[in-house]
């Protein structure tokens, strides 16, 4: 799993990437209350914003960490959205994305760093 | 504002202890939440919340002249206000804009007793102070402000004084409370029964942790508050109502007493008679959205051909009722309960209606007429 300093994370399992929220921005943010995941079809760039995640307070945008074409959303979300809380790094993931360049993972942080770069915050 | 900038109330240090988030509002360092926004939500409509109010500006306007000078820039009637009691207020400009909403009451001997907000504070005592006449005076009070707010707020309170249960809706007194002089009043801003009290900033920690002594209280942060006060349907300032809002367009018109609309001698009584008479431009309405994600602050209202006819001014999701709701202001002609609306969130236009306010019913203590 690898992070972004925007606090998104990417697993790559062969050419599908899934991203989520780190548990940090999770914390961060507190209870969430709404979840909108980009549809199927929909092709994204790196630092799109891509979803749309809110608390009781405010809505934030979540930036794609990587490129490709979004192959699914996440749709438990829609109806449990508290599963970003509970779960950020699992089961709270937003979508699955078919990447076309694989590369850019090189350049985000892996646990270690991304836990090191939490420490400078 | 740099955090440096911000002030600090006497419960920081408390607020730190107990883990809460901090930021940065009306120039204040303030918990924001502590173990979260919507347990803190659900546990002031259960039971009992403690918040820290202590931002807010409290004050003491004094004087022979002190009600006549005041009135002349709020439209409630302060003569006919009866000693213990308080009203709610607008402190108006010549345009007829609410520069201000207070509370203002007669809880001591003479003179008035104020509380404006945090973020307005500096703005309105150094209106006052140049514009209070004759012999009335304007005393900041350097204390601390604390509300207890629930079902389970008056049972908590009656432990700690008798007194605070014979109080009812609106009450404010100066009471002989947790061995100090407090000022109290039976009021708040989430719809619920509560009080709000007023201690010396050096007895503020000590009281704030007495009342979490018990377990049926427990610390409840900004967060919370706004999300409880807009289940309520009350404005917030500088949001919901501002400088250039009148309370006839934000549906206030209960705070002008008809003794003042009948002397219209308040400043821009003009302009708030005339629409009185002639009806504004646009109303405040609340707004349930029936799909989608919750409508923010600044989200467009439109009509159901499209067309942009108003502005959401503060919006969410109601804790209680699991469903988005909003306030915001609209033309008259969609102000009816029921109307059919759409909101923007996001461009995205989702269905939304207008429905009556409060959106919770409110459970204000009301004594049973003797």
């Amino acid at each position: 799993m690898k992070f972004t300093k925007d606090h998104e994370w990417v697993r790559l399992d062969g050419d599908v990437a899934t991203v989520g929220i780190s548990k940090h921005a999770a914390d961060a943010l507190g209870d969430v209350v709404f979840v909108e995941t980009p549809e199927a079809g929909k092709t994204v760039s790196v630092g799109d914003s891509f979803a749309v995640v809110e608390s009781v307070k405010a809505a934030s945008d979540v930036y794609a960490p990587i490129a490709g074409e979004v192959i699914e959303g996440n749709a438990v979300l829609a109806t449990a959205p508290e599963t970003v809380n509970a779960d950020a790094e699992g089961e709270g993931w937003f979508a699955k994305i078919k990447v076309s360049d694989a590369s850019v993972l090189d350049g985000l942080m892996d646990r270690a760093a991304y836990d090191a770069y939490l420490t400078t915050l | 504002m740099s955090d440096q900038a911000l002030k600090t109330t006497p419960l920081n240090a408390a607020h730190r202890a107990l883990g809460a988030r901090m930021v940065g509002f009306g120039g204040y360092d303030m918990p924001v939440q502590y173990e979260g926004v919507l347990a803190e939500h659900r546990w002031t409509r259960e039971h009992a919340g403690l918040f820290d109010v202590s931002h807010m500006g409290q004050a003491k306007i004094t004087g022979v002249d002190a009600i006549a000078q005041f009135e002349r820039f709020v439209p409630g009637d302060y003569e006919i206000v009866k000693p213990g009691k308080q009203k709610y207020t607008l402190l108006l400009n010549e345009q007829g804009g609410v520069m201000d909403d207070l509370m203002a009451g007669k809880p001591f001997e003479d003179g008035l007793y104020i509380v404006v907000n945090a973020g307005n504070k500096h703005a309105d005592f150094a209106f006052l102070n140049a514009n209070l006449s004759g012999d009335a005076k304007l005393e900041v009070l350097d204390r601390a402000l604390l509300a207890i707010q629930g079902p389970e707020a008056a049972a908590v309170m009656a432990a700690h004084s008798a007194e605070l249960a014979d109080m009812g809706f609106m009450d404010c007194r100066t009471i002989r409370l947790f061995d100090e002089d407090c000022i109290v009043s039976r009021s708040g801003y989430t719809g619920e029964d509560g009080y709000e009290i007023s201690v010396p900033a050096a007895a503020a920690e000590r009281v704030w942790n007495l009342l979490l002594s018990d377990e049926r209280v427990k610390p409840v942060g900004l967060g919370a508050r706004d999300s409880l006060r807009l289940e309520a349907g009350l404005p917030l300032h500088g949001h919901d109502i501002d400088a250039a809002t009148t309370p006839v367009e934000a549906g206030l018109t209960f705070a002008l007493s008809k003794s003042r609309k009948e002397r219209a001698d308040f400043a821009g009584a003009e302009t708030i008679l005339k629409q009185l008479a002639d009806g504004p431009a646009r109303v405040r309405v609340g707004l349930h959205v029936k799909e989608g994600a919750p409508a923010r602050e600044g989200a467009e209202i439109a009509d159901m051909d499209g067309a942009v006819i108003g502005k959401v001014t503060s919006g969410g999701p109601s804790p209680s009722q699991g469903r988005n709701i909003a306030m915001g202001y609209v033309p008259p002609a969609f102000a009816e309960l029921g109307t059919e609306l759409k909101v923007l969130v996001r461009g995205r236009p989702a269905a939304a209606e207008v429905v009556a306010t409060p959106f919770v019913p409110t459970r204000y203590y009301r004594k049973p007429k003797a």
